[in-house]
């Protein structure tokens, strides 16, 4: 099929932006980024500069391979990233326009790649449980209700990619940020730190300047992993009882 | 302090718009069965009278002060998050993302509109009556202000009807995002209750601004 891309290029974070025209040649079973790889081979030995895009694992599970397709995130399909995206989603003649996340909070470094090391920052303010001496018991010592358990893993598969901050209108990060609180303080483990956890991570969150949730329901539309807002209600429960009753400052 | 801390953080101000949110939902529903006596046919006795006990019934007299608090606090509230989150996103995308209902993004916007109706409102019935503009009439021996006689004039104009019923479409598109959103920011969302809430939701942004909306047509058309 005969495609019509329509690239966000910018040369850095401050560089202004703009959209390059592009003619590929792809077939159905191609992924994606196989298409686009088709398209930077071609650059490449035309002297031109390859489009600069990020990718890893290439099977949905790192979170990096991160484009905004047509106005969606991750594309048209749903619950699956731009790496397992395929080319028989779309068809011949279409128009395809890809572009970064964008938000405040993300600046794009090249092209298509953004910056979310403001991820990191709060997965470092309390994604975690301390674990400071010995050896990890075993896993069945402690009995975890079977619904708890499935609740937390579906909090776990997030990957972290971002999809949610740009799809929504005020760039929140919140799905992001109670899928991380959730899926440890389901959990024993993680329960014994959850009320400084979801402080300190609510903290770093709003430092990094996104924006507050309006429950408009967009990242759960387009969460890769399908992580439901569920998430975000708990997480506002569990902030305002942790603020509430603590006794020490975060 | 960590109070403030807490309101000052962006979950902080979402509890204080579902709260503030909450309370004018309750306003809205009391303000409209006590408006329904306009309807009476009684040349607005009922409603004058009602009229006279909420503005001196010092209990309510007390809400209402609560009740200029809290909208101003919604307003001056989503303005600043509006603010904000216009700066989080800092950039729209080139095709138009299609993945939320249209009321839910467009809150603030909304809400301007119902300040602009608020501001007009106010000035049309409560100022007038606040600053004693409005000539008395006397009921079984009794003087009370005369509040229905405005009311009445105001709706023989068709103009304001119109503003009226647009005005409460607003309210109700508001409301049709509001009222679910305020309990899913309280964190109370539940297998078992939230379609019920968001039920309710419907039910109330349909009938509450309907309500609202008839006695400007039905005084028009009954002169
Ligand atoms: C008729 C009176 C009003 C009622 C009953 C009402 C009710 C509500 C409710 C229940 C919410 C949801 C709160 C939440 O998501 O937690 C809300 C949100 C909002 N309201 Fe109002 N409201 C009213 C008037 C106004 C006015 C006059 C403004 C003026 C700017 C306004 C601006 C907003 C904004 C910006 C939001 C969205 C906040 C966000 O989620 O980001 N509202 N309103
Ligand atoms: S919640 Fe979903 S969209 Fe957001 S970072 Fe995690 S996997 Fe990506
Ligand atoms: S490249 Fe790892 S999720 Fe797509």
């Amino acid at each position: 099929m005969k495609l019509t891309l329509k690239v966000w290029r910018q040369k850095s974070k401050d560089h202004k932006g703009s959209f390059e025209n592009h003619q590929v040649e792809a077939d159905d079973h191609m992924s994606f980024l196989e298409m686009m790889d088709v398209l930077n081979e071609r650059l490449i030995s035309n002297k031109a500069e390859p489009v600069a895009f990020s990718h890893d694992c290439r099977e949905g599970i790192c979170g990096t391979c991160n484009m905004v397709i047509n106005g969606k995130p991750h594309g048209p399909s749903k619950g699956t990233t731009v790496c397992q995206l395929h080319m028989r989603e779309f068809k011949d003649g279409d128009v395809i326009v890809i572009e970064p996340w964008r938000a405040a909070a993300f600046p794009v470094i090249k092209d298509l790649v953004v910056d979310r090391s403001s991820f990191d920052r709060i997965i470092q303010a309390g994604g975690y449980i301390s674990v400071n001496t010995g050896q990890a018991q075993d896993a069945n010592a402690i009995p975890i209700e079977k619904d708890t358990a499935a609740q937390a893993m579906d909090a776990a598969t997030c990957i972290g990619c971002g999809a949610c901050v740009a799809a929504c209108p005020n760039a929140s990060a919140m799905l992001f940020t109670s899928a991380k609180v959730n899926h440890l303080a389901l959990l024993p483990q993680g329960q014994v730190e959850s009320s400084r956890r979801v402080r300190a991570m609510v903290k770093q969150m709003d430092e990094e300047g996104f924006g507050a949730c309006s429950n408009t329901g967009a990242c759960e539309v387009e969460c890769p992993k399908e992580i439901s807002i569920t998430n975000i209600a708990a997480m506002n429960r569990m902030y305002m009882g942790a603020v509430i009753g603590a006794q020490d400052q975060v | 302090m960590w109070i403030l801390n807490f309101l000052t953080s962006s979950l902080g101000k979402k509890l204080i718009m579902s709260l503030t949110g909450l309370f004018l939902i309750i306003f809205l529903l009391v303000h409209l069965i006590g408006n329904l006596q306009l309807l009476f046919g009684d040349n607005g006795e009922a409603f004058n009278v009602y009229a006279k006990f909420m503005t001196t019934n010092p209990l309510i007299k007390t809400t209402s002060y609560g009740l200029y608090f809290f909208i101003l606090l919604h307003i001056v509230q989503g303005i600043v998050i509006w603010l904000t989150n216009k700066s989080a996103k800092q950039s729209r995308y080139a095709v138009a993302p299609k993945n939320t209902s249209w009321a839910s993004s467009n809150m603030a916007t909304l809400g301007i509109i119902i300040t602009v109706f608020l501001a007009i409102h106010l000035w049309q019935f409560w100022f007038k009556m606040k600053i004693g503009a409005i000539p008395p009439v006397n009921i079984g021996g009794e003087e009370y202000t005369n509040l229905y006689a405005v009311v009445h004039e105001a709706y023989q104009n068709i103009f304001f009807v119109i503003f009226y019923v647009v005005s409460m479409v607003v309210i109700g598109l508001h409301l049709s995002h509001g009222f679910q959103s305020a309990f899913q920011s309280l964190g109370l969302n539940h297998k078992k209750y939230t379609p019920l809430i968001k039920g309710m939701g419907i039910a109330y942004s349909i009938l509450i601004p309907l309500g609202f909306a008839i006695i400007p047509v039905w005084m028009y058309m009954m002169h």
